[in-house]
C-alpha cells in the first residue's frame, strides 16, 4: 500500500516566499488541530525537562536519601521515593533525558539510512532495487524486539548503542515508503529535464528528487519518535538499555525494584505514565503534521514497534 | 491461484536464506565467549582449545554455517550448548505456547478492531468516532510491559488477587491452561488493535465514498449490507496486510509477555539463550520465529486473492 504513495507538492508550497509568519502558522496549527497542538505541548514539556533537568530536579537522579526508603508521594517527595531511598520524581525528570536522545539520535539516524536506501533502490530499479528489496524483505521478517535483542546483546548495553540499533531496524520499514514516493517522482518530466542538461545521478537525487520526498520523509520522522521512544524503554525493561544507576523510564520499571511494588505501588506507576504521556504526545503531533501535509498518508500505520 | 503461491514460495526463498545468514552471523558476533563462560575463571588454555574443538566451534566460520543449513535439511538445529539437549525437542515443546500466546492477542486484537474501526467510519466526525480514534492514539502510546505490570500489581494490592504465574499444561487442566492466557493475550493485542482499528476507519472511509456504495443506499439497501457486504470487502485488503504485519511484532512482544506471565514460550527461551550466549538456541529460535513470520505473510498473500477475486497473478 505504501507503494501507492506519491511525493507531494508541499514542502515548495510551504517553502514559497510568501508563507506567512512562524507564530501565526503555529496559531493556526493549534486552531485547527487542537490535539496536535496538545500533543506538541507535551513533547515541549519533554524536551524542557530533559535539557533543563539539572535545575527542575530536587535532587541527583543517584543520590541516596538517608531514611527515606519507599516513602510515599507526598509534599516532600512528589512521586515518593524508591527501594534504594532515590526521590522517583527526580529520576523522571533525568529519564527524559534517555528518552529525548535515543528518540531523536535513533529517528536521525533512521530516516537518513531509509533515504539513502529508497532513494537509490528507488531511482536505479533493476537489479538493484530487486536485491536490495529481497534484503529488506529479510530485515523486515524478523520481529523488530528479537532482532534488536540480539543487536544490543552484541553491541552491549550504553545509550549510543541503543541508538545506533534503533535507528539500523527502524531504517527498513521507512525506506520501503520513500522508495515508492522517489519511484512515483521520477516519473515527472522535470526530472528527464535535469538529466538532458546533462545532470548526473547523484545531482538528481540530491537536487531533484530528495526535496520532493522530503514531506515524506519528515512525516515518517515525527511518526518514528513515538515509536522509537517505546521501542527503547522495552528495551531497558529486558535490561538492555542504558546502564544503571541512570535511570530510563522502562529500567524504573524493571529489575531488583519489581519485587517492592507491592510495598511501594508508585513506584511502578510514574515512570510508565511519563513512557506513555511522552509517546502520546509524539503520536498525537505526528499524527496533526501528517494530516496537514500529507493527507494520502492518514492511517497508513503508525506502525508501533513493540 | 495455485501458480500464484508457488510463485510467492520462489520469491520467500532469498529472503529465508539471508534471513537465515543474518540468524547465523548475528550470534557470533556477541562479545564474550561461550567457551570462556562455561568453564568461567577456572580454565587453562588448553582446556579452552579442547573444549572450543568439542563443540565444534573451531572450524572457520563459513563451514560451519554451511554444516548448519545442512543439518537444518534434515531436521536438526543442533543442541544447547549449555544442556546438551536437541533445540528441535525443546522448541517443539515451547512453540505451541508462544504460538497460542500469538494467535490468542491476534485474534483479540481483530476482534476488538474490526467493529470499533467499521463504527468510527460509519459515525465520521461524531463522538463516538472522536473516541474511538483518542483511544487508538492512546493504545499506540502505552507500553504494554506497563500495563501487564499493573495488572499484576494492583489487583494484588486491592483484592489480594493476583493472575496465574504457575503454569498449567493443557492435558492437565484444560480450562486453567486457557484462561492463563487471555489475560497476557488482551494486553499483547491492544497496540496491534490499535494499528488495525486505524487503517480499518481510513480505508472505509475511503470505500464509503465511492459511487457503487451511494448505488447500494439508493437501492434501499440496510445499513449493515451497505457496509459490510458492499464496503468493508472492499476495503479489507490493505487491512489484512497490516495484520500479517502486526504478527511480526506479536511474536517479537512474547518475550516481554512470557517474563511477565511466566509462560514457558520461545521468548523466554531466546532470552534466557542470549544471556548465555548459546549459539544453537539463539539460531534455532530465531530461525523458527522468521519462518512463521514468513509463511504467515504468504498465506496473507494467498488471503488476497481469495478476498478480492479480481486478483489474479
Amino acid at each position: 500500500m505504501a507503494d501507492h504513495v506519491s511525493a507531494l507538492d508541499a514542502p515548495r508550497a510551504i517553502a514559497t516566499p510568501a508563507a506567512p509568519h512562524p507564530l501565526r502558522l503555529a496559531w493556526l496549527f493549534c486552531r485547527r488541530k487542537p490535539l496536535g497542538a496538545f500533543g506538541g505541548l507535551l513533547v515541549l514539556l519533554m524536551i524542557v525537562m530533559a535539557v533543563f533537568a539539572n535545575w527542575i530536579a530536587p535532587y541527583s537522579y543517584d543520590e541516596t536519601i538517608r531514611g527515606a526508603r519507599m516513602k510515599a508521594p507526598g509534599s516532600q517527595f512528589w512521586m515518593g521515593t524508591d527501594n534504594l531511598g532515590r526521590d522517583i520524581f527526580s529520576r523522571v525528570v533525568y529519564g527524559a533525558r534517555v528518552s529525548v536522545s535515543v528518540g531523536f539520535g535513533a529517528v536521525l539516524l533512521a530516516n537518513f539510512l531509509a533515504a539513502v536506501i529508497g532513494i537509490t533502490s528507488g531511482y536505479f530499479g533493476g537489479k538493484y532495487d530487486i536485491c536490495v528489496q529481497r534484503v529488506v524483505d529479510a530485515w523486515q521478517s524478523f520481529p523488530f524486539l528479537v532482532v534488536i535483542l540480539s543487536i544490543m546483546a552484541v553491541l552491549g548495553p550504553g545509550l549510543l548503542n541503543v541508538i545506533l540499533a534503533l535507528g539500523v531496524l527502524g531504517a527498513s520499514a521507512g525506506s520501503r515508503v520513500i522508495r515508492g514516493a522517489t519511484i512515483g517522482v521520477i516519473q515527472n518530466q522535470y526530472i528527464e529535464a535535469a538529466r538532458a542538461v546533462g545532470a548526473g545521478h547523484l545531482r538528481i537525487m540530491v537536487h531533484y528528487v530528495f526535496p520532493n520526498v522530503a514531506a515524506t520523509i519528515i512525516i515518517l520522522a515525527t511518526i518514528g519518535l513515538g515509536a522509537a521512544i517505546l521501542a527503547e524503554s522495552a528495551l531497558s525493561f529486558l535490561g538492555f538499555g542504558v546502564p544503571p544507576p541512570y535511570p530510563a523510564w522502562g529500567a524504573m520499571l524493571s529489575g531488583s525494584g519489581r519485587s517492592y511494588m507491592y510495598t511501594a505501588p508508585w513506584m511502578a506507576i510514574w515512570p510508565g505514565a511519563a513512557i506513555s504521556l511522552a509517546v502520546f504526545g509524539f503520536n498525537m503531533l505526528g499524527d496533526a503534521l501528517r494530516d496537514l501535509l500529507d493527507p494520502r498518508l492518514r492511517g497508513s500505520g503508525g506502525g508501533r514497534l513493540r | 491461484m495455485n501458480k500464484y503461491v508457488f510463485r510467492r514460495l520462489l520469491v520467500a526463498i532469498p529472503s529465508l536464506l539471508i534471513a537465515s545468514l543474518i540468524v547465523f552471523t548475528l550470534p557470533r558476533l556477541l562479545p564474550g565467549d561461550v567457551v570462556q563462560l562455561m568453564l568461567e575463571e577456572k580454565a587453562y588454555g588448553k582446556d579452552l582449545d579442547e573444549l572450543r574443538a568439542k563443540l565444534g566451534l573451531d572450524r572457520p566460520i563459513y563451514i560451519q554455517y554451511w554444516e548448519w543449513l545442512g543439518k537444518i535439511g534434515r531436521g536438526d538445529l543442533g543442541e544447547s550448548l549449555w544442556t546438551r539437549r536437541p533445540v528441535v525437542e525443546e522448541l517443539l515443546r515451547r512453540l505451541p505456547v508462544s504460538l497460542e500466546l500469538g494467535l490468542l492477542a491476534l485474534f483479540f486484537s481483530i476482534l476488538i478492531a474490526l467493529p470499533i474501526g467499521v463504527l468510527a467510519a460509519v459515525r465520521q466526525d461524531t463522538l463516538s468516532d472522536y473516541v474511538a480514534r483518542s483511544l487508538a492514539i492512546l493504545g499506540l502510546s502505552v507500553p504494554g510491559f506497563w500495563i501487564a505490570t499493573l495488572v499484576v500489581l494492583l489487583p494484588a494490592i486491592w483484592w489480594g488477587w493476583s493472575p496465574p504465574i504457575q503454569f498449567t499444561e493443557f492435558a492437565k487442566d484444560k480450562w486453567a491452561h486457557i484462561s492463563q492466557f487471555l489475560l497476557p493475550a488482551f494486553i499483547l493485542g491492544i497496540a496491534s488493535a490499535a494499528a488495525i482499528m486505524r487503517l480499518t476507519r481510513a480505508m472505509l472511509l475511503e470505500v464509503l465514498r465511492q459511487d457503487y456504495v451511494r448505488t447500494a443506499w439508493a437501492k434501499g439497501l440496510r445499513e449493515g449490507i451497505v457496509v459490510v457486504k458492499h464496503s468493508l470487502k472492499n476495503a479489507i485488503i490493505p487491512v489484512v496486510t497490516v495484520m500479517g504485519i502486526q504478527i511480526a511484532q506479536i511474536l517479537g512482544g512474547t518475550v516481554i509477555f512470557e517474563q511477565i506471565f511466566g509462560l514457558p514460550g520461545m521468548g523466554r527461551f531466546l532470552f534466557d539463550a542470549i544471556n548465555q550466549r548459546d549459539y544453537p538456541v539463539i539460531q534455532g529460535v530465531n530461525l523458527i520465529i522468521v519462518s512463521v513470520v514468513v509463511l504467515m505473510n504468504l498465506l496473507v498473500d494467498a488471503m488476497y486473492a481469495f478476498l478480492d477475486p479480481r486478483i489474479r497473478y
